[in-house]
């Protein structure tokens, strides 16, 4: 399977985005570029820019490998990423408050009412609850592939908790340490506002009759948790602090968080807590992570929750199948960027193509996420394979199976020069009253060679995004 | 405003900094009165593992005070929560904790102060190695607390992490001079007797205050002097005197910031007048030992209010 390649495709030559790359990198001494391998390498750990792998007990701290080699994307691809972001967002977020209030999609029957009704990630906790501003997911990231010069797709929604923007960012903090003569001569546009726009986003969808700079705060699970740096990160850049459930208790009415001189009250709650945890009197009961009783004070409407509970429901991926047909039904237009075609295992007809194609199919678990718990079925083996069988024929609607796409390439550093791997890109989105991207996003790359899971914890690691002002 | 739960570990952060260097400075004393004396080396061991406040822990584990037992006991066991492992570990993961509270400079001295220990505390010292390695954990300790001097607002945070170091160290000095309290008394003592003049050394070496002291006061070790350094000098930075002016001034400005004074204000006042005020014949005349148990006592009491009066938990 030829895969499109971004910088030097078969067909054609050198493709124009990355013209004034490829001269600067041919002046450039291989030595000094192993050694700005190792610097970067370096400069993460020396940050302590790292992420801890579930059920790895040795490593606990790891760090995602950096390539130096940028993900270069012109002006004009970036424009058309954008519309169609936008238009898929705004979808998003239709779709939430429709789901919770009048269910309008379900009962002109363009998404089967069992999807949503039988769905965990459906809380009934939250249905009629209009949250502040009317916006369910303020902060999202859309995973995207591309197979050719024109062809986009959209792979995954993250509407909950989407994890990965400070590697955007301290991506392309490296990148200029370690090549600031590169940016003098390439006009990249720049990412590093995104913190200042996600605190200003979040401002803009405080509760109502809060004052006009109302308390933010972070809330992560805690210091072992494997996204806590990002968390730390965050709260950092915006300038606010980073509260855990222990910080935390409702006081009359409000949220608040103890602080040396006492109680303060916060507005809104950025939290990269999931759902399940966020509290103990309505959720999980044995959570430690969260705040019992927030959902009274959110019902109530005195705090902002972002994103909102409740928003899987609408990145879940047996109902992103039908993205589409959500996209068409709240927008009125076709979705601009695509849906990869999806086999929803539930259905009989699907379930017996998906098992006499496994070896040609990619398959995921609905609920699954961080390449856990899928087949890739062409780098699978024949017992891999029957194995997966066997369990996607035992609870086929836990499945979901598309097809091996042939995702595009674009080349890492390796000792014996530039390497084509395979990428995706997840671009960040901002929405209040507004909906903003930062231009870039994050470039996951499969370092092995050949391999198609760009996941950090499947051995993926990230590229410095560029979006050129051209 | 600041979370109590981030003034936590601030505190807890520059405590276990603290202690890390002072094990690395008892080992560094204990190695060098083994080097410089023949004969009861296992006293002088014994010793640095009661200043360490670890000898039941110790006799748990080992019989023998030899230097490779209390040097790895001291510096690299990760069963006993003092060594300097085992601290630089706790410092690290309060400064994960309060990250956003601490500059780039300042955490990345920490996190690389971490990776270096860690590298060179993974395996036995090698005896030949030793001072090296105390060198490199003193090194590292100062890039800390350049990283921290040079660059942190001098706010709440910057407050309680002096906080922290500051009770730390007084606790240090109060208990190496509790150990050999009875070295300084002047009815045992006679002066200028070798034995004397090594414990006394042993001492000053203990707080790397034995240079220092000879500009101060005199070529001649005294007990008077020593103890009078160690305990109500204001300007030798180790000194009880000197660490309760700094803990009486950060707890002012935390008063005055945030407009209002707690238990644990009364308490460090009342510990500073007593270290302002006294002279070294009156603690000598009331009992040297009786003072800094009540010292050590009062030390603690001062951290359990800080905790309490400023909520962090």
């Amino acid at each position: 399977m030829a895969a499109f390649d971004e910088m030097l495709p078969e067909t054609s030559g050198l493709r124009k985005p990355y013209r004034a790359y490829d001269r600067w990198l041919k002046e450039q001494d291989p030595a000094r570029l192993t050694q700005k391998m190792e610097d970067a390498e370096r400069v993460f750990r020396k940050t302590g820019i790292t992420f801890a792998v579930y059920g790895e007990q040795e490593a606990s701290e790891r760090l995602i490998p950096f390539d130096i080699v940028p993900r270069i994307i012109s002006g004009q691809e970036w424009r058309r990423l954008t519309q169609g972001i936008e238009q898929r967002v705004q979808a998003l977020n239709a779709f939430l408050d429709d789901i919770y209030h009048r269910q309008e999609i379900l009962r002109a029957g363009r998404v089967p009412k069992d999807l949503v009704a039988r769905n965990e990630a459906f809380l009934p906790e939250m249905i009629g609850v209009r949250p502040p501003a009317g916006v369910y997911t303020h902060i999202i990231g859309i995973d995207i592939v591309r197979t050719s010069e024109n062809e986009f797709y959209v792979l995954e929604d993250n509407a909950r908790t989407p994890s990965g923007v400070s590697y955007m960012l301290e991506n392309r903090e490296t990148m200029m340490q370690l090549f600031p003569e590169l940016f003098q001569q390439i006009k990249v546009r720049p990412v590093e506002n995104y913190a200042q726009l996600l605190r200003q986003s979040l401002a803009a969808v405080r509760p109502e009759g809060t004052k006009d700079a109302p308390t933010i705060a972070v809330l992560t699970p805690g210091s072992f948790n494997s996204a806590y740096f990002e968390h730390a990160f965050l709260a950092d850049q915006m300038g606010v602090q980073l509260v855990e459930g222990q910080d935390l208790r409702v006081v009359d009415g409000h949220v608040a968080m103890r602080t040396t001189e006492g109680y303060k009250q916060i507005d809104v709650l950025y939290r990269r807590v999931d759902d399940a945890f966020l509290d103990p009197l309505t959720f999980n009961p044995d959570s430690a992570l969260g705040v019992a009783g927030i959902m009274d004070v959110y019902r109530a409407g005195n705090i902002t929750i972002a994103n909102a509970p409740g928003t899987g429901i609408a990145d879940d991926k047996a109902i992103y199948s039908y993205m589409p047909e959500i996209v068409e039904f709240y927008t009125g237009r076709k979705a601009i960027l695509g849906n990869v075609p999806t086999w929803r295992c539930s259905e009989p007809d699907s379930l017996k193509y998906v098992l006499e194609h496994i070896h040609e199919l990619v398959i995921k678990e609905v609920h699954g996420s961080g390449g856990y718990g899928m087949l890739v079925g062409p780098a699978a083996t024949k017992k891999e394979c029957a194995d997966f069988s066997a369990k996607l024929a035992s609870n086929p609607s836990n499945y979901i199976a598309q097809p091996t796409l042939a995702l595009s390439t674009v080349p890492i550093m390796t000792e014996k020069g530039l390497a084509p791997r395979h990428v995706d890109l997840r671009p960040y989105v901002l929405v209040s009253d507004r909906i903003q991207l930062v231009p870039g996003g994050l470039t996951r790359v499969a370092l092995k060679e050949g391999s198609l899971v760009v996941n950090s914890s499947q051995g993926g690691g990230t590229k410095d995004t560029w979006v050129l002002d051209d | 405003m600041l979370l109590g739960r981030t003034a936590n570990g601030l505190y807890w952060m520059n405590r276990y900094i603290e202690r890390a260097e002072n094990m690395a400075r008892l080992v560094d004393a204990g190695l060098r009165m083994a080097l410089t004396r023949t004969q009861d080396a296992s006293e002088e061991w014994t010793s640095v593992i009661i200043s360490s406040v670890s000898d039941v822990a110790f006799a748990n584990k080992y019989s023998e005070y030899t230097a490779a037992n209390v040097t790895d006991f001291l510096l690299r066991d990760i069963s006993n929560p003092s060594s300097v492992m085992s601290s630089i570990e706790t410092a690290r993961t309060n400064a994960r904790m309060v990250r956003t509270a601490l500059t780039r400079e300042t955490w990345e001295s920490i996190n690389e102060a971490w990776m270096a220990l860690k590298r060179m505390l993974a395996k036995p010292i090698d005896e030949r190695e030793l001072p090296a390695v105390l060198d490199a954990i003193k090194r590292e300790t100062a890039l800390i607390r350049g990283a921290f001097y040079g660059t942190m607002l001098r706010n709440e945070i910057f407050d309680f992490s002096q906080l922290g170091t500051y009770v730390e160290r007084a606790d240090n000095t109060a208990r190496i001079l509790d150990v050999k309290y009875y070295v300084l008394l002047p009815s045992i003592s006679w002066v200028g007797s070798t034995l004397d003049n090594y414990q006394w050394e042993s001492i000053l070496r203990s707080v790397s205050a034995h240079r220092s002291y000879r500009w101060n006061y005199d070529a001649t070790y005294k007990p008077s002097n020593i103890a009078d350094y160690l305990i109500l000098n204001g300007r030798m930075p180790r000194s009880l005197a000197f660490c309760y002016r700094f803990i009486s001034e950060h707890l002012n400005l935390l008063a005055d910031d945030y407009g209002a004074r707690h238990a644990c204000h009364e308490t460090s006042t009342k510990t500073r007048s007593l270290l302002k005020v006294g002279s070294i014949k009156d603690i000598f005349d009331a009992g040297l030992h009786e003072f800094l148990s009540d010292f050590i006592r009062d030390n603690t009491r001062l951290g359990n209010e800080i905790a309490q009066d400023y909520r962090f938990y």
